[in-house]
């Protein structure tokens, strides 16, 4: 066994998941790829949506695919720092919001 | 990335691999590393295994449609990427003789194709004479592959514009992204701006306008270890910026994958990303590209007169399989009926949508 929780080279066998239960492997890609194709957004603007999602839930296979998605769609390097902060932003504010409970419950125990 | 790894990428921007007496200069250590043990070993399938699986091996030849004439490795540039090794320090260059030659095969061919490469074959003392000959030959679409910085590099190329223009020549030019930083870091300082000058310049003469029919096309190679995304996507992202910033027109835009060749090479192996480019190229492996990959229909020439499958084969020293390995013996006949040469570099040509020098292939 890998003494390490992350090996960048375990991203490459991703689509192994399959072999152990074929049919939500594969129902699982087909949403996958259905999911980035052109749309009402553009595989572009999914792609940098993805890379803000990645740095969210921290990981760090995702910021590898995505970082070299981004690169290979021509997406700047400004865009890519753009989206992280949009991303930083709604998960620093996730945790602010709750603020407003400290508050509420400061109150409310208090005379 | 270590500092000793930066130094020698910063280096790798002055000089040719074979001026700095590196190993990946010579085509066999260059083969040894295809044929290495991330193949040798299974842990992916050989390029000869892949095609096979489709029944596409040996993979062989159709009609002849483009004849690609490398005149010369010289080169006013050093690009990180280049798979020529090319630079101002080469000193190869196709002599007058052998253009000659060139010429009678030009002459005769049913190629409707004629792409004169490098280097910058603009620096071959015999460039414009050859130009001129060739133009006389009746060829379809005359290429001339211009890395662009070459028309303000000396005065003496101020007027290429207009000898392109004069000569009906379709031009191609590099262009690795139409931001400066990108540019710049892998073509070398100041590239930018001169390219974007250069792409003007030729503007200026008609080359590139929507209805005009002087050709120009740009050539998008990435600039690092990934693949190239839809060459539509990137056509219509060039256009839009290169047109608002600069207000240049160009005609379309080939998306060309780097091979793992020469210098991209030694980039890919100095920066630790060839074993991960290498599963990219495979992962990406389309049967459908392979059908129509360049070496089916072009015969490519070296600035000596010998004769190969490929740019890219001609880096690597691998001659044609086939009697006839020179121009001087050229024939069609004979060189149809041969096996096309092929080893790991070749996934670089059938990944994705394919890759060729005139673009995406599937």
């Amino acid at each position: 066994m890998a003494n390490s929780y992350y090996d960048p080279a375990d991203l490459r066998k991703f689509g192994k998941i399959t072999e152990w239960s074929e049919e939500l492997g594969t129902k699982f890609f087909d949403y996958y790829g259905k999911v980035f194709e052109e749309g009402a957004l553009s595989a572009r603007e999914k792609s940098l949506i993805a890379l803000a999602v990645a740095h969210v839930v921290k990981c760090p296979y995702c910021i590898d695919a995505y970082t070299k998605d981004g690169l290979q769609r021509g997406i700047t390097k400004e865009e890519m720092m753009e989206a992280v902060h949009a991303g930083a932003a709604i998960e620093s504010g996730a945790t602010l919001v709750h603020g407003v409970q400290m508050m509420n419950k400061y109150d409310k125990l208090s005379m | 990335m270590e500092q000793s790894i930066l130094a020698d990428l910063k280096n790798a921007a002055k000089k040719s691999l074979k001026a700095r007496d590196n190993e990946l200069a010579n085509a066999k250590m260059q083969l040894e590393i295809l044929n290495g043990e991330l193949f040798a070993d299974g842990e992916l399938p050989f390029f000869k295994d892949k095609i096979a699986e489709t029944g596409q091996f040996p993979l062989r030849p159709k009609k002849l449609e483009i004849l690609q004439i490398n005149v010369g490795y010289m080169c006013n540039q050093v690009c990180n990427h280049c798979h020529v090794d090319a630079g101002p320090d080469r000193k190869e260059i196709m002599t007058r003789e052998t253009m000659e030659q060139c010429l009678e095969v030009i002459r005769n061919t049913g190629a409707h194709t004629l792409d004169l490469t490098g280097g910058a074959p603009e620096m071959n003392p015999d460039f414009r004479w050859f130009v001129e000959e060739a133009s006389k030959a009746g060829i379809q679409d005359f290429i001339v592959r211009s890395n662009l910085t070459i028309m303000l590099a000396n005065k003496k190329y101020n007027d290429l514009p207009e000898f392109f223009k004069k000569h009906n020549v379709h031009v191609v030019s590099s262009m690795p992204h139409y931001t400066q930083g990108k540019t710049d870091k892998q073509r070398g300082d100041g590239v930018f701006d001169k390219s974007i000058k250069a792409l003007q310049m030729l503007n200026e003469v008609g080359y590139g306008m929507p209805d005009s029919k002087l050709r120009l096309d740009l050539v998008y190679n990435p600039s690092g270890a990934f693949l190239p995304a839809d060459q539509a996507a990137m056509e219509h992202d060039f256009k839009k910026a290169l047109k608002a910033d600069f207000n240049i027109d160009f005609h379309n835009l080939f998306a060309i994958t780097n091979l793992p060749i020469s210098r991209f090479l030694d980039y890919l192996i100095a920066s630790d990303n060839y074993e991960d480019y290498m599963y990219s190229l495979v992962e990406a492996y389309n049967p459908a590209a392979v059908e129509n990959v360049m070496c089916t229909n072009t015969i490519s020439v070296s600035w000596d007169g010998w004769l190969y499958d490929c740019d890219f084969n001609q880096m690597l020293d691998l001659k044609v399989d086939s009697k006839v390995k020179h121009i001087k013996d050229y024939n069609d006949d004979v060189l149809s009926k041969r096996d096309i040469i092929i080893s790991q570099h070749c996934y670089g040509c059938t990944a994705g949508a394919g890759s060729s020098c005139q673009g995406t292939v599937a």
